[in-house]
């Protein structure tokens, strides 16, 4: 047998990797915390670890999400991650099935025909070396497509891709590289000895023909394997190392391991999992107005850096449409959260002037009304709610009617967690002081916060379309069916917030004519007003909203429901359509089904001088 | 003495010889929209934190132009963040980040000023 010196390169880059690899997820795991290490030897041989095996098969390697994305897209990965895969396992079974024995060192695999010269002559070494070379040809059709990514995205339904730095690009030269290196260097050696297959025996003689191949024989297996340890060694600073670290995450995922409050382990191995496959930005809508550095795969990145600014942290909605979309399912909200928690840690105001605030006193009634903040700037969903009230013989104890605390939430989104905690501690003696067992919020900012954060044992949460519904299903509200088509726009708190896509739906089919459209539910726009970006000026907000409305305007609709003062109010300042609540519209179908006059959108005007 | 119910007002002369100008320049570079403040109190008849305490949103442009920065760490700690100030604001002001800034350029001039 040849010894070569060649295999070097590739050996010492796959020492590394290994060892690298071995040491950095030590430490990640080692410095979760204690809940989340037992939550790991609890889970480990249960049927969780099975349920990531087959997550790693079907989303690593076979990449389903991207092909439900694009399936053009889909193949490319598929044709890389499974191909690739593929290879080295059929190419150590080979290797196993020639040299007889279990013990195969990694590179006599690798480079097996350079150092198995003369051609199978079994069965199963030849359907072997045939599968390995179609498996080639499959990588390389992968290949041939990431090329002509580069000059044509638009093929992979991409509209944006990210911007690389050196590592990347480093590693990515090198991945381009190792495939048709592979094919070349086995083609020329199957030239020279006759061992080829299928299709680098064909390849072989025909450049034995054309070329010196004796020559350039040793030169190529030298590219391949340099090429092979260029990449293992550029895989740590490089966007690739996703690849060994997303299996870890799985795994940790299927075990119940979520991202904390605080910067972790699991934070980090979230943050190099991401692949920047950059398909979170096509789906972002701070690129209608041209804000094209602050989306998550650029927030991912900089983390990783060590150099995020708070310029492109806090420059977010957190609507959280590109959290559907993500191929690796990040928490990208969340990260980005422990970023916004980490930076503002150290101005938590204390809100001490709320221990001489109101005191808790027990209320006789059947709900609790909270309207919030940004509800009360919208007075005719207030009005709108009394009167339903009023109309169901509802009694109910109107929370903040005045001089009330903020609920928390805003300051929340910009990372004050801490500041939150005491104005959540004062609604919440209120609340559970009152004694009574159901809270209606008018808000989703403020829905979000007392669903989630707000520890209220034996008491049920309801948006104001939740109950809304609950009071028509107890015929305790009529019903009138204005002839009216609306569509409605999807709330970020309340949609993919909450998960409540469907009440507000049931609610407006029986008020109005409701019309579906195609960016809705999960993939719904956001209004462009969100509180969770400190960042982004009014005019851009603007632009947002502009946006999504001239996509609502294509339906010709005669009114625009929400049900979020926030939204409402951004929608509003526009003029293009008219825009109410969906309490608004139950209101005044109840109304018109009274007094039997027709209704009619008002304008803003009118609107002001009825209130 | 008899007391009439006044009192002598404490000395709140301002030494622009020792204005520190840094935090001002620091949120107005920042966050320029702050420079076209017009004072007309739309923020503070709106906001919630006034509701409860004696909070004023528009003195803050003041106690940030005349260098009382002592003061201005202890009045925007009352600050709740709900956002409606930046909703009424005629000239579109990002508010809430005008406060951030606020509060994370004091914390990093805090050794300095006190």
């Amino acid at each position: 047998m040849k010894i070569t010196p060649f295999i070097w390169p590739f050996t010492i880059g796959l020492l590394f990797i290994s060892c690298f690899l071995l040491i950095i997820i030590g430490i990640w795991i080692s410095s979760l915390s204690r809940i989340d290490k037992s939550r790991i030897i609890h889970s480990i041989f249960t049927i969780k670890s099975w349920l990531a095996i087959r997550e790693i098969f079907m989303e690593s390697l076979l990449h389903r999400k991207i092909f439900r994305k694009n399936p053009v897209l889909g193949y490319m990965h598929m044709s890389l991650a499974f191909g690739w895969f593929l290879l080295i396992l059929v190419g150590h079974i080979e290797a196993c099935n020639h040299y007889q024995t279990f013990s195969v060192p990694a590179y006599k695999a690798i480079f097996m025909r350079y150092f198995v010269t003369e051609p199978s002559t079994t069965l199963s070494g030849k359907i072997l070396s045939a599968s390995m070379d179609l498996l080639l040809l499959f990588v390389l059709s992968g290949v041939v497509l990431a090329y002509y990514k580069r000059a044509n995205r638009r093929l992979f339904g991409m509209k944006k891709t990210t911007q690389l730095k050196t590592g990347d690009r480093i590693a990515l030269t090198a991945l381009w590289l190792i495939f048709p290196l592979r094919f070349m260097a086995e083609s020329v050696s199957a030239g020279i000895h006759h061992n080829g297959s299928l299709i680098s025996q064909p390849t072989g003689e025909l450049l034995a023909s054309v070329l010196p191949v004796q020559s350039i024989e040793m030169p190529l297996w030298w590219a391949y394997s340099g090429a092979l340890g260029l990449f293992f060694m550029a895989l740590p600073v490089s966007r690739y190392m996703h690849i060994p670290v997303e299996v870890v995450l799985i795994f940790l995922r299927n075990y119940g391991i979520k991202v904390q409050k605080r910067i972790g382990g699991y934070s980090r191995i979230q943050v190099y999992s991401c692949s920047r496959c950059g398909i979170c930005l096509d789906s972002c809508q701070m690129t209608h107005a041209a804000i094209k550095d602050t989306q998550s795969v650029y927030v991912l990145k900089h983390i990783r850096n060590k150099n995020l600014t708070d310029e492109k942290l806090f420059n977010c909605l957190l609507c959280g449409r590109c959290q559907p979309d993500c191929p690796v399912g990040l928490e990208l909200n969340n990260l980005r959260m422990t970023q916004r928690i980490e930076s503002t840690k150290e101005y938590n105001s204390s809100y001490e002037y709320l221990k001489n605030g109101k005191i808790a006193v027990s209320r006789q009634t059947e709900v609790i009304y909270f309207a919030g903040c940004m509800t009360h700037l919208t007075p005719a969903i207030i009005k709108s709610m009394r009167e339903i009230f009023a109309m169901a013989s509802v009694k109910y104890w109107f929370m903040d009617e005045d001089k009330t605390a903020c609920c928390g939430r805003p300051l929340m989104q910009v990372g004050q967690y801490e500041a939150a905690q005491k104005l959540i501690e004062h609604n919440r003696q209120q609340i559970l002081g009152s004694g009574v067992k159901k809270l209606v919020v008018s808000c989703p900012i403020c829905y979000k916060v007392f669903n989630e954060d707000y520890a209220l044992p034996g008491i049920m949460v309801m948006h104001h379309s939740e109950y809304l519904l609950e009071l028509m299903a107890d015929k305790r509200l009529p019903i009138n069916k204005l002839p009216l088509r609306v569509v409605y726009h999807d709330l970020c708190e309340l949609g993919r917030g909450s998960g409540i896509y469907h009440q507000p739906r049931l609610l407006l089919d029986e008020y109005a004519e409701l019309i579906p459209i195609k960016n809705e539910r999960e993939t719904a726009y956001c209004c462009g007003g969100s509180l969770a970006n400190i960042k982004i000026q009014m005019n851009e907000r603007n632009q947002i909203r502009d946006t999504a409305l001239d996509e609502y305007l294509a339906y010709q609709p005669d009114m625009l429901a929400t049900a979020c003062p926030l939204c409402k109010k951004t929608f509003a300042k526009s003029n293009k359509l008219p825009i109410h609540d969906i309490a608004e519209i139950v209101y005044m179908a109840i109304l018109q089904k009274d007094t039997s006059q027709p209704f009619k959108s008002k304008t803003k005007k009118e609107e002001k001088i009825k209130l | 003495m008899k007391n009439f119910g006044y009192t002598i007002i404490k000395q709140r002369t301002i030494d622009y010889d020792q204005f520190d100008g840094r935090l001002l320049n620091e949120v107005l570079e920042m966050e320029p929209s702050f420079k076209v403040c017009l004072s007309c109190g739309g923020c503070t008849a709106t906001c919630s934190a006034g509701e409860l305490v004696s909070f004023n949103v528009r003195r803050m442009n003041l106690l940030l132009r005349r260098g009382e920065t002592l003061e201005l760490e202890s009045e925007i700690q009352k600050c709740m963040l709900c956002g409606k100030c930046m909703l009424v604001c005629p000239r579109g002001i990002n508010l809430r980040n005008v406060i951030m800034l606020i509060k994370k350029s004091i914390a990093k001039y805090k050794p300095v000023n006190s």
